[in-house]
């Protein structure tokens, strides 16, 4: 550690004394690059503005690094860009690869209030880029939060801007300056902008231009401005409904998919079979945990393709908890077959037993699950509605689960046999079918599922060993709402109680609204006792 | 009809093993090593038998929902003890730890406080992690007139004379956060969500924060306060709420989430596309440890208000890390090379040096005496200054430090006071409490008292 910081005092005083020659274009670039490395924020603030009216592509190269990272400073003071994978260094002013760098690299301190700086700097190099998709991405930016610094900037950009999709957000963010504008036709123009962005935020300051003032008058001379302003209100108003009520059923949808991915074992291990099967929870948990140890894996052995982790996590999870499943079932369950009290005690300890190995196995504390890359981030159809890669992807995933699910049960012989077990166990005993043998295999089936249900929890929130004690009580509650011996109940089920809490929350909260929904479904059980899906015949008298 | 009847039951049965797991009473005690039989009459008076070692109580959840946090709190105080022991203990005399498990069960807590106390007659108690299991054990120490040292920073309104506090009380975390946030550096935030889990600390750590900020001028209008359950997963309507209130006006959040719901709410947040130099999050409850668990990406530039950083660079700092580190290889404590310090941690450990301190000026392990030598004690602490025992309020005098989330799960310090402030348990800012005064010296006497108990002749 006392070498690295001697050797950077070193360099500290090399950035002074380059700065005190004579330099030439390049030197002074290569200066700038310098004082990155500076601890006293001030300066890098300086450094990083100073470089944003840099022409050079390598001032935008190097601005970039410094955003995500990347940036290095070796001990003489020269910038170096490390590649994001491989970690390989080339020089940030030539772009040529730098070999091996003598001495401590240091990575330069990058903190919210220098990120605010960075931001539209940025933006603004790019702007000039000869890529439309980046003055596109760059533009946007921009219009998150407009800076007075760099309206000439910006309006040099538009004038010269070719794309139309540039060239809006662009007047997107130009209004809320233009809005204060002399010239009349400038201000109609921004707020007609304001109007197109569909943007809540401008609600706030086009209400202020129909304010009255305290000597009884508008704040805004003209009427047409005026007119222009209350219609651009209502027209967002107006937007805005449309994407609350959209944005409110999608995440409807997307905690009904939770749910549903939590319930679906159950609905076979309970539903089905009528198992009361409270170690449900801690095959989601394993299902996590298989996620986790398939991270591992390719970590350790390729971790060039870390972001495909989940094409082994999903088969892993399934085949694990199947193999556990069925264990269980030939090994304690089969023999508390009508024994409802018995098998829930049972099924408890296992949970318990389960949730203390994970524990001795992989400790008390959380583990660490990374969403891959591909699941980062979200596309945003229309302004304010939002949807995140993970939450779609769950949905898809938990579409294609019980396809499959109902491709087993309906089209195979397993789910035949099943059909038949559920209805009248003695008769299909009689029959010929090898009850003990599907018993086991359902089960099997069942914890799969749990399992492939915990792969997605993963990627939502937390893993540890007590991950399974959070959604037992609300798997319960999806299959008997949706009606015990039928998984289609559990669907409808789930995604409904996922919409009628989401549509609550906004008026009722978080809290509330879960009572809320904990009460609808007492007084729904109350009102019917068999879910809203009832097996018919005989077997349900049973 | 029956499956029903048994599904409420199997409910009521998921209830039950989620609040209250069965404590297996795990007294680590090694075979008391046959004290000098103390005299059969002072029987309440632990102080009478001054040849055997010196009994020191450590009262943390090893099992249940607190035992992630409060298991290396238990650690750093037998790494503490074992240090002292190994400098000879106390006026002569071993300290010799005895460890309970109240298993994250609160009245379990005022149990094994009572059995420390009766049973063991322990000289000191170092424990308990919640608000709610301290206000569980509160009459405990007062009846029995125990010593409680209390390591994790709180929602304040409280002073006791048996309880010394060795956290943060508000005014030495989450005030300065708020005036962090609201400087230029920290972003010149005009709008605030309060954003809590549904209990007693985040509820009156938000009242207050309330008051503050309207103190300097925000309107209600411009503060947002959000509660959700336990354990709550979900949070996509909360962050679009959060998106949508940010609109017009430089928007911060100040989270008391508590430990797990952390993880979803950041996930989200990063997944809607809010970075953190838009829409700055300052936690109080979010630091190494929680973070060990966590994919920190989606954090990185997300804030934390402690007193502590394990990357806060001084010598004191690097011992008690080396020490640390040590400690945990020779305990091989799980986790090995990968574990933290944190800011409970450095304010245990603090906590107990200062007693140690206190009962060799005492002379004695006699509450009474010590906690009078407690008061005014200093010690040049890990946080990089010298804290002291302030002798009226029982708190200690902290520096508040404000970092920045790395992509390495540390801190990057950006903000810090310029050295330890004085802690306000009663706040200023709150009608009800502003009054209030807890001071423990002649003439007022007293925890939360508007006038001196003693009066002025």
């Amino acid at each position: 550690m006392r070498t690295s910081v001697k050797q950077w005092m070193v360099a500290a005083c090399l950035c002074l004394s380059m700065t005190k020659s004579v330099l030439a274009q390049d030197d002074e670039l290569a200066q700038l690059a310098c004082d990155l490395g500076a601890d006293d924020h001030e300066l890098l603030q300086a450094a990083v503005e100073r470089l944003g009216r840099r022409p050079e592509p390598a001032a935008l190269h190097i601005l970039e690094a410094l955003r995500d990272g990347t940036l290095r400073l070796d001990v003489h003071g020269r910038a170096l860009i490390a590649d994001k994978q491989t970690g390989a260094l080339r020089d940030a002013l030539t772009g040529q690869a730098a070999g091996a760098a003598d001495g401590v690299l240091k990575t330069p301190l990058v903190n919210n209030s220098l990120r605010r700086t960075l931001t539209p700097t940025i933006a603004e190099l790019q702007l000039r880029s000869a890529d439309a998709a980046t003055r596109l991405a760059a533009a946007d930016s921009l219009s998150k939060g407009s800076d007075e610094k760099l309206v000439p900037a910006m309006r040099a950009a538009l004038a010269r801007e070719p794309d139309p999709a540039v060239r809006k957000l662009l007047r997107v963010a130009l209004a809320l300056i233009d809005v204060t504008s002399s010239d009349p036709r400038q201000r109609i123009a921004a707020v007609r902008a304001m109007r197109d962005s569909g943007d809540i935020g401008f609600k706030v300051r086009l209400a202020t231009l129909l304010e009255r003032g305290s000597d009884g008058k508008y704040r805004e001379p003209e009427a047409a401005v005026r007119n222009a302003a209350g219609e651009a209100i209502s027209t967002i108003e107006n937007q805005e409904l449309v994407t609350r009520v959209l944005r409110d059923l999608f995440y409807g949808l997307s905690l009904g998919s939770v749910l549903l991915l939590a319930a679906l074992g159950l609905a076979i291990t309970f539903g089905l079979m009528r198992v009361i099967n409270m170690a449900h929870g801690e095959m989601l948990m394993l299902g996590a945990y298989a996620t986790y140890v398939a991270q591992l894996t390719f970590q350790k052995y390729a971790p060039a393709a870390l972001d495909w982790y989940l094409a082994l996590a999903v088969p892993l999870a399934f085949c694990t908890c199947m193999a556990i499943g069925m264990l269980l079932e030939r090994s304690v369950i089969r023999f508390l077959y009508g024994r409802p009290l018995e098998t829930l005690l049972a099924t408890w300890g296992i949970s318990l037993i389960l949730i203390q190995t994970v524990r001795l196995l992989f400790g008390a504390q959380n583990v660490s699950v990374a969403n891959p890359s591909w699941l980062a981030g979200a596309i945003e159809p229309m302004t304010g509605v939002v949807l995140p890669y993970n939450r779609l992807a769950t949905i898809a995933f938990v579409t294609a689960v019980v396809l499959l699910l109902a491709f087993v049960l309906n089209r195979t012989s397993l789910g035949l046999s099943v059909r038949a077990i559920t209805q009248n166990r003695a008769m299909a005993g009689c029959m010929g079918i090898p009850t003990a043998r599907i018993d086991m295999l359902t089960f099997g089936l069942g914890s799969g599922i749990a399992g492939l249900g915990g792969v997605a929890l993963s990627q939502l929130g937390n893993v540890g060993p007590e991950l399974g004690q959070l959604y037992i009580v609300d798997s319960f509650m999806v299959v008997v709402v949706g009606g015990v011996g039928k998984v289609v109940g559990s669907v409808v089920a789930a995604l409904g109680l996922g919409e009628v809490n989401k549509l609550l929350e906004p008026f009722a909260g978080a809290v509330l609204g879960k009572i809320l929904v904990l009460g609808f479904v007492v007084l729904f059980i109350q009102r019917r006792p068999q879910g809203l899906f009832a097996l018919k015949g005989r077997a349900a008298e049973s | 009809m029956r499956t029903i009847e048994i599904l409420a039951s199997s409910a009521l049965v998921a209830l039950a093993c989620g609040c209250s797991q069965p404590a297996p009473a795990a007294t680590q005690q090694p075979a008391a090593p046959a004290a000098a039989p103390a005299a059969p009459a002072a029987a309440a008076e632990p102080v009478k038998d001054d040849k055997g070692p010196i009994k020191v109580g450590i009262l943390h959840s090893l099992s249940g929902t607190m035992a992630i946090s409060e298991t290396s709190l238990k650690d750093v105080a037998l790494m503490a003890i074992e240090e002292i022991n190994a400098k000879g203990g106390l006026l002569g005399r071993k300290l010799e730890p005895v460890v309970v498990d109240p298993a994250s069960n609160w009245p379990l807590f005022a149990e094994k406080a009572r059995e420390l106390l009766t049973k063991d007659k322990v000289s000191v108690v170092f424990g308990c992690w919640t608000s709610v299991s301290r206000k569980s054990v509160l009459p405990v120490f007062e009846e029995l007139n125990g010593l409680l040292f209390y390591p994790v920073q709180y929602e304040g309104e409280e002073s006791s004379y048996n309880v010394f506090y060795t956290g943060a009380a508000p005014n030495q975390q989450a005030i300065p956060a708020v005036e962090y946030l609201m400087s230029k550096e920290g972003g010149a935030a005009k709008r605030f969500v309060l954003l809590g889990t549904d209990y007693v600390y985040p509820r009156t750590t938000n009242k207050i924060l309330r008051y503050f900020l309207q103190s300097k001028g925000v309107a209600d209008a411009d503060i947002m306060e959000k509660y959700t359950p336990f354990g709550h997963s979900d949070y996509q309507t909360i962050v679009a709420d959060v998106k949508k209130f940010s609109a017009g006006k430089r928007t911060a959040v100040i989270s008391t989430i508590n430990g797990d719901s952390n993880v979803p709410f950041y996930k989200e947040l990063g997944n809607q596309g809010i970075k953190a130099e838009e829409i700055p999050v300052v936690a109080f409850s979010v630091g190494e440890e929680e973070l060990r668990g966590i994919d920190t990406k989606p954090l990185v530039g997300q804030l934390a208000a402690w007193n502590y950083f394990m990357s806060i660079d001084n010598p004191v700092n690097k011992a008690f890390i080396a020490k640390w580190m040590a400690y945990v290889k020779k305990a091989n404590l799980p986790g090995g090379d990968k574990r933290v310090t944190n800011d409970p941690m450095e304010a245990t450990y603090t906590g107990i040096n200062m007693w140690a301190q206190a009962v060799t000026q005492a002379g004695t392990t006699d509450v009474d005496a010590v906690r009078q030598a407690v008061g005014g004690q200093t010690l040049n602490t890990p946080s990089g200054f010298v804290e002291e025992m302030d002798a009226k309020n029982h708190h200690l005098h902290k520096p508040v430090y404000i970092g920045e989330v790395q992509a390495d799960g540390q801190f990057q310090i950006v903000w810090k006071t310029a050295g330890p402030i004085r802690a306000m348990p009663w706040s200023p800012y709150v009608p009800d409490s502003a009054k209030k005064v807890a001071d423990w010296t002649y003439p007022w006497l007293c925890g939360n008292c508007t006038d001196p108990k003693i009066a002025a002749k």
